[in-house]
């Protein structure tokens, strides 16, 4: 447990140190898409009856920005850690596989969660109103967090070489992210995106999100709860058994 | 009593390469230890697979009777390794670094005893400096510390004091020998091997994978009063001598002779035989050259 406790204490130092670069870049990224998304679309789109599509735009940019600081927090640390050589710390002490992964896990969330508070505090003049379901909102954003958190774990430990890990961000994470109704309702979007729209986890992330804000998303908020949940569960199995493995981590 | 390490039959391949080939030996509790061979004779995948980084594909090792597989935990609590490559973690300072190796380790109150290797190490006034701004002697010390933060009763050292200073040097292996003295058992692989021969007690030889020789150092040194000597001679060596040679080079018989008194003998027989020597050099034995001997093959 102390072993747990300590590699997450660690793994918290190392954004926060730089989180200029990790909380503070990402949460103005945020901003800039909602300044000129905002601009542009607000008067040509009301995505729910009652909802401007300024607001609409806050929690899916607030949740895309969580997973990819999610997912780059573990992966980036591990890679780092394998690249120069300091992994070597941590498999030498009798850390648990499943001391190692919540750990790193525990520590995206955590990222994942400071990022998504401040892309909500940056864009609070922009008519997001408080949550109608703040429990659904508080769930999807720690199992969106976590999802890709995992995610993030099994990328680390996967890739060799930095661009391995840029081209699983720039060819997986990001499209996921983007095309998964951050900025649109997949009701707006012809029979064949909407389809492909339902086999990506982040669109439920993100519409079970929302749901926590208006109370009412593209789909059930429980059938959401029961994709990403499930996602998780899955990704956190096949992370801690390439865990237990040593998979390309102990040779 | 259990031994502090006790490797049995461990075998590991890499592709094409036999990284190690059936080795086995034990470290008793408060040796100091050396591992010696050249550069890809399996001593990094050895001690690899002593610290759960490696794992053979065959045999066991056990460290304070700890299997380092099944009861990993325990095996890991007794081992203190100071890897070979100079690794650190640049977003922390030093004493942060020992902090968080001691918590990995499961321990929360240990600042006295890194106070106290900060000290030993000379690194007291280096505590609140980021790792980066540290010298590579520095750096090196402060993995020494990592590997000590848990009081293992086993200290594995690879190659600590390549390309550090002789400062560094020695007041390292003053500090190791004041942890053996205190009844570490402590096994190193170094390629100074004056520092084999001042330091430990009973030296290993790996070669390609194999464990060529395994030998006190008095034994290992006893050698030393053997002489190399080289001799050309007017005709065939006389086959009375047959025995004492060891290889014939450039026209020269290499003779090994127990002691250099043994030379006179030698040089009568000639006489008797009637062979003129037209040339003698004697070659120097050390450990040096009795690992080089090893290396080449020539024993065993």
């Amino acid at each position: 447990m102390q072993g747990f406790l300590t590699l997450f204490r660690k793994e918290l130092v190392r954004f926060w140190k730089v989180s200029f670069q990790t909380v503070a870049a990402p949460v103005l990224t945020a901003l800039l898409y909602q300044l000129i998304f905002a601009h542009v679309l607000s008067k040509h789109v009301e995505a729910y009856p009652g909802v401007s599509y300024s607001a609409f735009l806050i929690p899916g940019l607030a949740m895309m920005s969580m997973a990819q600081n999610a997912f780059a927090n573990s992966s980036s640390s591990l890679i780092q850690s394998k690249i120069t050589g300091n992994i070597v710390f941590l498999l030498l002490p009798p850390l648990t596989a499943l001391e190692f992964f919540f750990a790193y896990l525990l520590a995206a969330v955590v990222r994942g969660l400071a990022v998504g508070a401040g892309v909500l505090l940056v864009t609070s003049w922009f008519g997001l109103g408080l949550p109608t379901h703040p429990l659904w909102v508080l769930i999807f954003a720690l199992l969106g967090s976590a999802v890709l958190g995992t995610l993030g774990v099994i990328a680390g430990i996967w890739a060799e070489k930095f661009d391995q890990l840029a081209a699983f961000q720039n060819f997986l994470i990001m499209p996921l992210t983007f095309l998964s109704g951050v900025f649109y309702s997949i009701h707006s979007l012809p029979g064949f995106w909407r389809a492909a729209s339902h086999v990506n986890p982040v669109f439920y992330m993100i519409d079970g999100f929302r749901y926590g804000f208006f109370g009412q998303a593209d789909i059930s908020p429980w059938l959401s709860l029961g994709v990403v949940g499930t996602s998780f569960i899955l990704l956190s199995a096949l992370a801690l058994w390439l865990l237990h493995r040593g998979y390309k981590l102990r040779h | 009593m259990v031994p502090a390490i006790d490797i049995s039959a461990v075998s590991r391949r890499f592709g094409q390469l036999q990284a190690l080939d059936n080795v086995s030996f034990r470290v008793e509790p408060g040796e100091f230890f050396a591992l010696l061979g050249p550069n890809g004779a399996g001593k990094t995948t050895l001690i690899s697979a002593m610290a759960g980084l490696t794992r053979p594909d065959s045999g066991t090792i056990r460290i304070m009777g700890h299997d380092v597989v099944s009861d990993y935990k325990a095996a890991r609590q007794s081992l203190g390794v100071v890897p070979q490559e100079l690794v650190f973690d640049p977003f922390l300072t030093v004493r942060e670094t020992l902090r968080f190796q001691s918590g990995y380790f499961g321990l929360t109150r240990n600042d006295a005893w890194l106070d106290e290797l900060l000290f030993k190490l000379g690194l007291a006034d280096k505590a609140d400096v980021n790792m980066r701004a540290l010298s590579g002697g520095m750096k090196r010390r402060v993995m020494v510390a990592q590997a000590l933060v848990h009081r293992p009763p086993v200290i594995v050292l690879d190659e600590p004091t390549a390309g550090v200073d002789v400062e560094l040097r020695q007041s390292l292996w003053s500090f190791v020998q004041e942890l053996n003295h205190a009844g570490h058992t402590i096994v190193l692989t170094t390629h100074y091997l004056e520092e084999a021969e001042a330091l430990c007690n009973r030296i290993a030889m790996l070669k390609k994978g194999r464990l060529v020789a395994l030998e006190t150092k008095d034994k290992l040194l006893a050698r030393s009063n053997e002489r190399d000597v080289a001799l050309k001679l007017s005709s065939e060596l006389p086959a009375s001598l047959e025995a004492l040679r060891l290889r014939q080079e450039d026209g020269r018989h290499i003779l090994r002779l127990p002691e250099l008194g043994a030379l006179e003998g030698v040089l009568a027989t000639l006489r008797q035989a009637s062979v003129e020597v037209r040339e003698l050099s004697m070659i120097e034995v050390d450990l040096e050259d009795v690992f080089v001997n090893m290396m080449q093959g020539g024993a065993n």
